[in-house]
């Protein structure tokens, strides 16, 4: 005869009590064998970047992913920066993520099989150094400037910090999101033109903190 | 008019919690910009997951040639919205350690063996009512860092993509009945009653007889704003 089941109260995931949204939890450290795949920060082609390979044995890279990209649209730039600490220390161990509109502006939605995602994530080197291969995004509603969304994860970050990409040689004057940032500290989020790159360094915490939004 | 998302509610954890020592280098100081959700927000790769990274791996201990050690488990849930309702076709990815509570990382440094059959990466995709479910070993405690004598109490890393960039969620699992989530700074990030909300709950009709011991785990993300706005209308 099986036991009679007699439990006593739980304060858990399961209690319709507690339901809620499920409180956000740092990634930490560890993440590079289960969370960027090779190529995961290349948007439009087939190179492996966005990955760590050399931090786990290769017998236990198992995030392969598929590699046909479809056929996209729109003028190649790529985007490069540093994540630092409020000490100017790079950080090793953060990882990236972007979300942006194609060359017309227009994101994704998942429906056709073939064309632009818009989606990449990247893991920072030993020298806190980020990459990304993509197209450069279009204005967005025909009125906010073009910009790529940017989410922030890494050891010692709880939760994901968000912030956005703008491209300084494009006028972002009457951008409705910029509006809201004080004057001040918008170039903070202007992408530099160095060389072929787009420079994008990203500060945490202390002098040119980078802005983050609340969404 | 944009159908925004809801904002974080109660539950959830600030960027400094000085107990947790990287958060104090690594956490902006100055204000968070408010901003309304635009179409850069509200959208997102939901439906390109398996473009982006390929089909489920649904079952960890079939990875390499013989079964990883350890007390196997099967982990089941629902992820929804705040509203309670379903969402379908979104991707979770999974990473842990293995049950010795070591990772298979090169920086990893605890002193416990490595598991030639255990990588701890996986990844599952939810049905039409939002169900998830996958096979793996517990995770072993781990030891820290962070101050004298700090244990991580055994995790399960989840990552979910949500239907938008406004939802976007990474967070930690972890079991019923461990003593080492009320000392740990990363769950007590999460200001209590909320930090619960990460404590699955063991369950026996998930439970397989003979074979693996069950736990429920649903993930609620960011509901949709009741009331569309006019996205131009900057408040």
């Amino acid at each position: 005869m099986a036991e009679q089941v007699n439990p006593a109260p739980r304060l858990d995931n399961q209690d319709p009590g507690l339901f809620g949204q499920t409180p956000s939890q740092t990634v930490g450290p560890f993440f590079h064998y289960g969370l960027p795949w090779k190529g995961c920060a290349d948007l439009i082609g087939d190179s492996d970047i966005g990955a760590r390979p050399e931090l786990f044995p290769t017998e236990h890279y198992v995030l392969a992913a598929p590699s046909a990209k479809g056929e996209v649209v729109g003028e190649p730039i790529v985007i490069e920066g540093v994540v630092l600490d409020a000490d100017g220390k790079p950080v090793p161990d953060a990882m990236i993520e972007i979300w942006q509109a194609d060359a017309d502006g227009r994101y994704a939605d998942g429906s056709s099989n073939t064309g632009f995602i818009g989606w990449g994530r990247a893991s920072t080197s030993e020298d806190g150094v980020y990459r990304f291969v993509t197209i450069r995004p279009g204005r967005v509603d025909g009125r906010q400037a073009p910009h790529i969304a940017v989410g922030v994860f890494g050891r010692g970050l709880i939760k994901r910090l968000a912030t956005r990409i703008y491209f300084e040689d494009q006028t972002a004057d009457l951008d409705p999101i910029l509006a809201l940032v004080p004057a001040d500290r918008r170039h903070t989020l202007m992408a530099r033109k160095v060389g072929a790159t787009w420079r994008f360094d990203i500060v945490l915490q202390g002098e040119g903190e980078t802005v983050f939004f609340d969404i | 008019m944009i159908h925004g998302f809801k904002r974080e509610d109660a539950g959830q954890p600030p960027s400094l919690h000085p107990s947790y020592a990287s958060t104090v280098p690594r956490s902006p100081r100055l204000p968070l910009v408010r901003i309304p959700h635009t179409l850069t927000e509200t959208t997102g790769p939901a439906n390109a997951w398996s473009r982006l990274m390929g089909g489920a791996m649904a079952d960890l201990t079939t990875q390499h040639k013989a079964m990883p050690q350890g007390q196997r488990i099967i982990v089941s849930g629902r992820v929804l919205d705040e509203d309670g309702r379903p969402v379908p076709n979104t991707v979770m990815e999974i990473w842990q350690a293995n049950a010795a509570g070591r990772y298979i990382h090169k920086k990893d440094q605890w002193d416990a063996p490595l598991d030639p059959n255990f990588t701890g990466a996986g990844r599952v995709i939810t049905d039409d009512e939002g169900r998830y479910q996958f096979v793996s070993i517990r995770p072993g405690a781990y030891p820290w860092g962070n101050h004298h004598n700090a244990w991580r109490p055994a995790h399960i890393h989840l990552s979910l993509l949500g239907p938008a960039f406004a939802t976007r969620l990474v967070t930690q699992m972890y079991f019923p009945d461990d003593p080492l989530i009320e000392i740990d700074p990363i769950a007590n990030a999460v200001p209590l009653p909320y930090r619960q909300r990460l404590v699955s709950r063991f369950d026996i009709e998930t439970t397989k007889p003979n074979w693996a011991l069950g736990y429920l785990f649903d993930v609620v993300l960011r509901g949709r704003d009741e009331t569309p706005f006019e996205d131009d209308h900057h408040g």
